[in-house]
């Protein structure tokens, strides 16, 4: 047993050690899922970063040092990211960034904390593109964590502030994931509109076991039976096209306010039910956004990578990444974190958004945009010809949210 | 009211339909090989693609016929090549080779299709309301769904009962050797068997895909209802399963539209408790577990009548 | 009279040699756990060695069930998980109140909380074996991993738990923040758990185990419930892997509904089989192996998933003992000092045998460069070879290397079953002849 022991210690450390790289380049570990059911989305967020990385490469770098991506698989898994994460930080690697899961965001940032407090002068840090849990800027926030993905809590501000002026809207229902994400959607949809719209009824208010229904057809009967002009729902994956899906057999007519119809799979469902500019998604940004520089730069970016520009929040984080570590003149994570705290900047999609130095949330106009028929030149999305187009802007100021954090910094 | 029992029943019996659409063929298999299959829903998302791509090719009434027959065969060679080895070191042997092929189809679609969902449509012909009732539409192709279950399941009961060949495989399961004197070929009637088990659900997978999602990880998300199916309904038992497939989906549909809690039955916690897990569970709704029923309903049923609803045997 | 048929039964005293070895294999494992971080002392290779004592322990636990007492679970994770969530707590809790209890007695606390839900649930659960016992096990394993995000104070929902293990009382001046300190900890509980695990089986409990998982109506004939001896294994059970949870959880600082998953539960099964659920050691090898390979396989091919399918599927077809089963069964050609004889046909089909696997994996890794990453660079590595998968040559190489090494494999496998025929009989005959 020993020797089978030792056989695999063998076998393994050459694995571990696979990572290390020459020491001249900026390493920013890229930790998400590359295999198993995640990785699709894994897979498009890498090609991301890669492209992203070269075109910083191509302007000569961040301080004169090419950047460069090292890809590491969680698995979806947040024990596995952790694992990750120590192999990245063997490896050299300094910056982090992932973004798929609010589990594994919750602990890598609790990770990362903690591995900075025992290892002074090594410090961490974790830039979250993705993961929108508020609780990682609010109780559990930290000075290694940024966000610049808008936390569901802003998305909600947004959407709300958009509902404000709609008065169309006037019975709304919400259905959601029974989970920490939906369970927050659900109750900041609660709270705001009775701010805001305390005219809005909420008609409905649904929590459902995550992945596990096959059949949405009850809740639609629900849905119809409550007299509901809008949906509310944070639902991802196959439980929101189940759902667009159910309610297009049933007939059922409302506008549906989305956090992620747009997500790998969401287009192509929309397109199957036939539900035209009936759909709709709280973003940072999308193709079709009138903003030259932004269009140009999804061109580009679809011609090279063949996918769609998903996360332009991504474009954001590395652009300031880089400004932040000119500005402080180093790479060094603790002047690079202080340099990024309260920073404004020009986002890709037009327009200015800061840094919150308060928590580390970055605000940025947000959009509502439908999905459906375009006009020619537009941007489709999953080859179904249909596309998002804007339906609302909602403006940095709109979207602003208090935070409870209480930050500990170096 | 009437308006909801009447919904409810109607979505209660599709979705059951449906379930049993998908179960038939676990079922099959189980009560003649005593294998309990977990890659029968792999075999369920091998139909729902075969479909998809058999579709795009000739269309969707070919792919009915045709992604089960190639399903059926890929499950008769799993028999033939896999199974029958591992048979001889007992049942936890035939149930960790299935698990180990659930793994490997569910990479292999992934491989092939990709992970995020294909595009897989009902054919044009039944893309109409059948119905309306109470302003719900109910579409023609659900109808189609039904139907075909219903048809499923005559079919494999008079099959089973009432033809020569039903007999034989009756037969064999519990007389091997005696089948054998007579001069039928027992291993070849095992292979045929688990060859249409797994044509079964490859027929649900061509029809449940276009209404549902098609993507790489459908079997995982599927695969643990359709045991609950066939374990309540009595393992083996194909009216029990017929049964307990109605039941499941009456139960679920009922429950979600029941918004009752106990806080509701008892009032709220007094502020003392409120922040505590028990009020996690005081403010759940009956419609929120509505979907995790089924599990609790598993449970129950193998502590009270593990032979399930309609079965005969224990294990 | 009496006396003589009682020491009849009772085995020989083992000789001073025998015993000897016995505690020299202990205190040789103690000394290796001792000295290995000292060989490989980078960060990663820390957390792997943690990993894996975790995953011993787990996969030992789990081996109660299956391998001694034949029960299939599908749900153990359960039992890891709420150990792993009660450790949170009460490292929370204890550190909140500043009560004098040190971390490394955190994973006992984990220990009883598996104990406690093993206890409340084993009794109905227990009553029948077999694929009863498999069925309930899965539908509470998905009762359990739903209710965990629906209850979000205990569970932490999405999130999960974190805790801070340097904030509890100090012994010895250990404040177990680096994870040099962990590593010793938890294999200090590695050891006493594979310890107490192995002196399990050999009380009349362990050897009521085997019996109720070989024949549980002869267990009623001589007078024991099978039921209770299933009950109590089943306690045992749940009590070891919540050790293993609560060790995972001081290990991560975190403890999440993945703890409770069904991806928890599937790779200890997985670590069980592969090893080998025949003997005492084979879950240990197998922990080893599950987690070095899951581990490290991911940075060596997108689709390890694929190989570790295709890998679990070879071992229940040709080698339904495990890796331990395989090499035990050469035990009696090594007394009898006849190994050699096997060697040359093993050698023979290895040959073809890693072509095929060869071909395969190349097969594999082009369709996949194909289907997966169409528009990259055809210049692909897998498992850090280089080759190109547009070229004709690559795909020739695969086609002759799957089929001539399956044709040749198969010819020089059932060589390898005849030699093994012949070896074997002439060994048993000159063992007996001694």
């Amino acid at each position: 047993m020993r020797k089978t022991l030792l056989a695999a210690v063998a076998i393994a450390l050459p694995m571990l050690g696979s990572v290390a790289a020459a020491q001249e380049t900026v390493k920013i570990g890229y930790i998400d899922p590359l295999s198993g059911g995640g990785a699709s989305v894994g897979e498009g967020g890498l090609k991301t970063f890669q492209y992203l990385a070269d075109e910083l490469n191509a302007k000569g770098g961040i301080l004169g040092k090419k950047v460069e991506i090292v890809p590491l698989d969680n698995k979806t898994n947040p024990q596995e990211s952790l694992i990750q994460a120590q192999k990245a930080i063997d490896a050299g690697v300094r910056y982090v960034t992932q973004g798929n899961g609010s589990s594994v965001a919750g602990a890598l940032s609790d990770f990362i904390t903690k591995y900075n407090e025992r290892n002074p002068g090594k410090e961490v840090l974790y830039f979250n593109y993705a993961a929108v849990d508020p609780i990682l800027t609010n109780d559990k926030c930290s000075f290694a964590h940024f966000r610049w993905d808008a936390n569901s809590d802003i998305k909600m501000e947004a959407l709300t502030n958009y509902m404000k002026d709609t008065p169309a809207i006037k019975k709304v229902y919400l259905i959601n994931q029974d989970y920490s994400f939906g369970q927050s959607v659900r109750s900041t949809a609660r709270a705001m509109l009775a701010k805001k719209r305390p005219d809005i009824q909420i008609v409905g208010d649904e929590l459902h076991p995550l992945l596990k229904i096959t059949d949405f057809a009850p809740y639609i009967a629900k849905i119809q039976a409550s007299g509901a002009d809008s949906v509310v729902t944070g639902n991802w994956g196959q439980d929101i096209a189940l759902l667009l899906k159910a309610a297009a057999d049933a007939g059922l007519k409302v506008n549906w306010y989305t956090y992620y119809a747009g997500g790998a799979g969401g287009p192509t469902a929309i397109k199957q039910a036939g539900l035209d500019h009936k759909v709709f998604q709280i973003t940072e940004g999308f193709a079709n956004v009138d903003h030259k520089a932004s269009q140009d730069y999804e061109k580009a970016f679809r011609a090279k990578v063949g996918l769609s520009l998903w996360y332009p929040r991504a474009v954001n984080e590395m652009r300031m990444f880089a400004a932040a570590a000119e500005k402080a003149k180093s790479l060094d994570p603790i002047k690079v974190g202080k340099a990024l705290e309260g920073m404004k900047f020009e986002v890709l999609d037009g327009g200015e958004g800061f840094m919150r130095a308060d928590d580390h949330q970055f605000f940025q106009p947000i959009y509502i945009s439908s999905f459906g028929e375009i006009k020619p030149g537009q941007f489709d999305e999953e080859n179904t010809g249909w596309g998002w187009t804007q339906v609302a802007k909602v403006d940095t100021p709109q979207t602003i949210v208090p935070t409870t954090c209480k930050m500990d910094r170096p | 009211m009437l308006e909801l029992i009447v919904i409810s029943t109607l979505n209660g019996v599709l979705y059951g339909m449906l379930l049993f659409l998908m179960a038939s063929g676990l079922t099959v298999i189980f009560s003649m090989l005593g294998v309990l299959n977990f890659a029968h829903a792999s075999f369920y998302m091998l139909g729902a693609f075969f479909g998809f791509q058999i579709s795009r090719w000739f269309g969707f009434w070919p792919a009915l016929l045709i992604a089960p027959l190639l399903a059926g065969a890929i499950g008769a060679a799993v028999e033939r090549f896999g199974l029958r080895r591992v048979h001889k070191n007992g049942h936890v042997a035939e149930l960790l080779f299935t698990f180990g092929l659930a793994f490997a189809i569910e990479e292999i679609v992934g491989i092939i299709w990709g992970k995020v969902p294909v595009d897989y449509r009902q054919p044009d012909i039944l893309d109409f309301p059948a119905f309306t009732i109470f302003s719900t539409n109910y579409p023609a192709y659900k109808m189609f769904m039904l139907a075909v279950s219903v048809v499923i399941f005559i079919a494999l009961l008079l099959a089973l009962k009432r033809t020569r060949i039903g007999l034989i495989v009756q037969a064999a399961l519990t007389h091997p050797h005696m089948v054998g004197h007579l001069g039928h070929n027992v291993e070849r009637i095992f292979m045929l068997v688990f060859g249409v088990g797994t044509a079964l659900a490859a027929v649900a997978g061509v029809i449940a895909g276009p209404s549902l999602v098609t993507q790489s990880n459908m079997a995982a998300l599927l695969g643990p209802i359709l045991f609950v199916v066939v374990v309540v309904g009595g393992l083996g038992s194909l009216p029990g399963a017929f049964i307990a497939s109605l039941l499941i989906g009456l139960l679920q549909t009922f429950a979600v539209s029941i918004n009752g809690s106990l806080a509701s039955l008892f009032g709220p916690l007094g502020p003392d408790l409120a922040a505590t897990w028990l009020n996690d569970i005081w403010n759940v709704t009956i419609a929120q577990i509505a979907p995790i029923m089924p599990y609790l309903l598993l449970v129950l049923i193998l502590i009270f009548r593990p032979m399930g609803l309609l079965g005969t045997r224990e294990t | 009279m009496t006396d003589l048929a009682s020491s009849s039964v009772a085995p020989p005293r083992p000789t001073l040699s025998d015993r000897m070895k016995f505690y020299g294999i202990w205190i040789l494992t103690g000394l290796v756990l001792l000295v290995l971080p000292k060989v490989f002392s980078s960060g990663g290779s820390m957390t792997t060695f943690s990993l894996v004592g975790i995953s011993i322990i787990f996969a030992l636990s789990y081996n109660i069930l299956l391998g001694q007492t034949g029960m299939l679970s599908f749900g153990h994770a359960v039992y890891y998980g709420l150990g792993g969530f009660l450790a949170i707590h009460a490292i929370n809790i204890v550190g909140f109140h500043k009560w004098p209890i040190p971390l490394p007695l955190m994973p006992l606390i984990g220990g009883v909380a598996g104990l406690f839900f093993a206890a409340l649930i084993g009794w109905v659960m227990t009553q029948r074996s077999g694929t009863a016992f498999a069925m309930i096990s899965l539908g509470l394993a998905e009762l359990v991993a739903s209710s965990a995000l629906i209850l979000r104070s205990f569970f932490g929902g999405e999130a999960g738990i974190s805790a801070n293990r340097t904030k509890l009382f100090k012994v010895f001046g250990l404040s177990f923040g680096p994870q040099i300190q962990i590593y010793y900890l938890i294999a200090a509980w590695t050891l006493i758990a594979i310890i107490a695990m192995y002196a399990l089986t050999r009380t009349p409990l362990g050897r009521m185990c085997n019996a109720v998982r070989d024949n549980p109506e002869r267990v009623q004939f001589v007078g024991y419930d099978p039921h209770v001896v299933r009950y109590i294994a089943f306690c045992f059970s749940g009590f070891f892997a919540g050790i293993a949870g609560a060790l995972a959880a001081i290990n991560f600082e975190i403890a999440n509904s993945a703890y409770l998953g069904a991806v928890q539960s599937g790779t200890v099964l997985f670590a069980a089989y592969i090893g080998g659920i025949g003997f005492f050691i084979g879950p240990i090898v197998g922990a080893i192996f599950v987690t070095v390979l899951s581990l490290g396989l991911s940075d060596l091919t997108q689709v390890w998933q694929l190989y570790f399918g295709l890998f679990f599927i070879a071992v229940v077809l040709f080698a339904p003992g495990g890796i331990t089963g395989l090499l035990m069964m050469h035990r009696p050609l090594v007394r009898a000092g006849m190994l050699s004889r096997m060697l040359p046909s093993y050698a023979m089909a290895a040959l073809p045998t890693l072509a095929l696997c060869v071909g395969l994996m190349l097969m594999i890794e082009t369709i996949v460069h194909y289907t997966v990453n169409p528009n990259e660079d055809p210049h692909i590595q897998a498992f850090g070879i280089p080759f190109d998968a547009a070229s004709p040559i690559t795909w020739v190489t695969a086609a002759v290397l799957i089929v001539g090494g399956f044709l040749l494999a198969r010819r020089a496998w059932s060589r390898v079953g005849e030699t093994w025929d012949t070896t074997l009989t002439a060994a048993r005959a000159k063992v007996h002849a001694l």
